[in-house]
């Protein structure tokens, strides 16, 4: 079975159309959040520092707009994925929102997962994304 | 009460009745700092109820059953508890009791301390038939000497990578009898199905089919190779409830070292177990679940015990990151508004208050953090516009039976509820009137998905549909 990535709010569903994203846009943009757009080679579950495509858009109110950012950066990062995050300014809150994938790379690499058997039947784990350069370890 | 008469009438020896030692004062306008309580009173036969009211004030703060001049060597009448208002509940023999306790009477961040004075002993007292403790207005300053969630909502999402929809759990089903391995199979299953958390039930500590750290082990396997097949953080409520405190920070540190990152206590450790291992996931910076085990033997019937609001608010202050809140439309109890209640005191950070859905008291908890709400006890994918509509988004919706019962197994089960999820927040922000139109939204996300065909097929007609216990005393009047 091929690898799908599945962090983000929509992953279980078929890849959301334009007009799809357009209207989570207006749903963001009817709360007052800010969007913004990421993209990264290296989708490990503990990496949240995706590069950032833009600072976010805090006066944005037109979904074209956001669109339009979003074909421009699907062509500048085709090999890479691409989220759309919404943030959530709001005293008590102050977190994001809303963040799904928009763009995923034609092939998935997916990740490996090694173990380091220790003393007492304690195992290590080590999850680390299939890219050259993106060999992270993690301890959930 | 006052002038000399009546002083000389107060310290006379023997018995007077509560109200004339000052436990009555239907004058008293609450402090600020108060702590305030409301009460749910029966009184026997000839007993009035404003004598009834200054007794829980009384028997809950200074007094005793007969007068004692030691209260003369005390500011006494500051450290009384004083009963200022009683209201009948029409159409029974109920009264509604307010009283005010000053801040000074409680120790800074103490549960145990709080429920050793407000419902210490008060509730065996003879000359009620009943007591019900309703709710609490914790006053922001004692809120402050508490420590809260050693996360919350906002740092669990953070934590998990995971916004914009309710998180989504199992727990392991059967609930006793089965072995580590066979027990990890649920938790892979369920997990690379795409459910964010798996569960031990409160019941699975270290019994002889399973010991803990054999399933502590064999559950990290799972996590993690749920993790590797998905890229999302995933993670298994390890129970650590044990006999004694050194036995559950044993267990709690394996947790953490072996990279668990939540564990999961009951209710029935104590308030001050609770505390104790809330500190402790504050400083090893696990998420902390807490299983409400035991709390329906307390909760459940209206006249007699403790509202859940109140225990959802200790909880809170107590410190946990989630805490069962009842799910209306599952199988265990739970009115609407009632739900309602628990979840505002659970999620709210400054609210009104709102007797249609029994917050009797306002209640302003600074920046503590937020409590996730879990909904959990009879649910399943076919009833996900309810759920949503009724839990909102900052909630975990757990399916037990929901998941582990697709025939399709529990992987798809797991797919079953997640797709039904998303389709249904995808809905919602679109603008869709997804409380009406949620079986059609869920029918057009079943034909790419099958797993949720199945699940939608097997238990579309499944509901528990009985009338709650504890319902509100009040509905709000409607504006024609």
């Amino acid at each position: 079975m091929a690898f799908r990535l599945t962090q983000g709010t929509f992953s279980f569903l078929p890849d959301l159309s334009d007009e799809e994203i357009a209207a989570q846009i207006d749903y963001a943009i009817a709360n007052g959040y800010a969007l913004n757009l990421e993209y990264t080679n290296d989708p490990h579950p503990k990496n949240f520092l995706w590069e950032m495509w833009n600072l976010p858009w805090f006066e944005e109110t037109d979904a074209k707009v956001v669109l339009e950012e979003v074909q421009k950066c699907r062509i500048a990062h085709e090999t890479q994925y691409i989220r759309l995050n919404a943030y959530d300014a709001r005293y008590g809150r102050q977190t994001t929102a809303l963040s799904f994938i928009i763009h995923r790379p034609a092939r998935e690499l997916g990740f490996d997962l090694t173990r380091q058997q220790g003393t007492d039947r304690v195992t290590r784990y080590r999850i680390a994304s299939r890219r050259a350069d993106a060999m992270i370890d993690t301890n959930l | 009460m006052n002038g000399r008469d009546n002083a000389k009438h107060r310290w006379a020896a023997g018995v007077t009745p509560y109200a004339q030692m000052g436990y009555w004062q239907p004058d008293y306008k609450p402090l600020p700092t108060d702590v305030l309580c409301l009460f749910r009173i029966v009184p026997q036969e000839g007993v009035e109820p404003e004598e009834a009211a200054a007794a829980v004030a009384g028997e809950s703060s200074t007094a005793t059953w007969t007068v004692v001049w030691t209260d003369r060597l005390t500011a006494h009448e500051h450290y009384q508890a004083k009963a200022y208002h009683v209201a009948a509940v029409p159409g029974s023999d109920q009264y509604l009791a307010y009283v005010a306790y000053a801040i000074d009477l409680f120790e800074e961040g103490s549960i145990a301390n709080l429920t050793s004075s407000i419902i210490g002993n008060v509730f065996s007292f003879k000359a009620l038939k009943s007591l019900r403790l309703e709710d609490m207005r914790i006053p922001l300053p004692y809120v402050k000497t508490f420590l809260g969630p050693p996360h919350g909502i906002v740092m669990e999402r953070e934590y998990l990578d995971k916004y914009g929809r309710p998180l989504l759990g199992a727990t392991v089903k059967p609930k006793l009898g089965l072995s580590a391995r066979n027990y990890a199979r649920v938790v892979y299953e369920a997990l690379r199905g795409g459910l964010d958390f798996t569960k031990d039930d409160e019941n699975i500590n270290s019994q002889p089919f399973m010991r803990w750290r054999d399933r502590f082990l064999f559950a990290m396997e799972a996590v993690n190779q749920a993790v590797a097949r998905s890229g999302e953080i995933k993670g298994h409520y390890l129970n650590v409830t044990a006999a004694t405190m050194e036995d559950m920070y044993e267990r709690a540190d394996f947790a953490r070292e072996i990279g668990s990152p939540i564990i999961m206590i009951d209710l029935t450790v104590g308030y001050t177990a609770i505390q104790s291992m809330a500190r402790w996931a504050r400083q090893n910076g696990l998420l902390l679940h807490l299983h409400r085990a035991g709390h329906g033997t307390f909760t459940r019937q209206k006249t007699h015990g403790i509202s859940f609001r109140v225990l959802a608010k200790w909880m809170r202050l107590a410190g946990v990151d989630h805490l069962h809140a009842g799910t209306v439309v599952g199988k265990l109890e739970g009115d609407p508004h009632i739900v309602s209640g628990y979840y505002q005191t659970l999620r709210g950070m400054r609210y009104d208050a709102d007797p249609a859905i029994g917050l009797y008291f306002e209640q302003d908890w600074g920046s503590m953090p937020q409590v996730m709400p879990v909904a959990s006890g009879g649910i399943h994918a076919g009833q996900m516009h309810l759920l949503l509509h009724y839990l909102g988004e900052d909630v975990i919706f757990q399916f037990g039976g929901g998941t582990i019962g697709h025939p399709e197994g529990i992987a798809a089960g797991a797919t079953a509820n997640r797709v039904a999820l998303e389709a249904m927040i995808q809905a919602r922000n679109e603008g869709r009137d997804f409380f009406n139109e949620g079986p059609d939204i869920l029918a057009r996300a079943a034909r790419f998905s099958p797993a949720l065909k199945t699940a939608l097929d097997i238990w579309r007609d499944v509901s528990f549909d009985f009338a709650s216990t504890d319902t509100p005393d009040m509905v709000p009047t409607p504006n024609w």
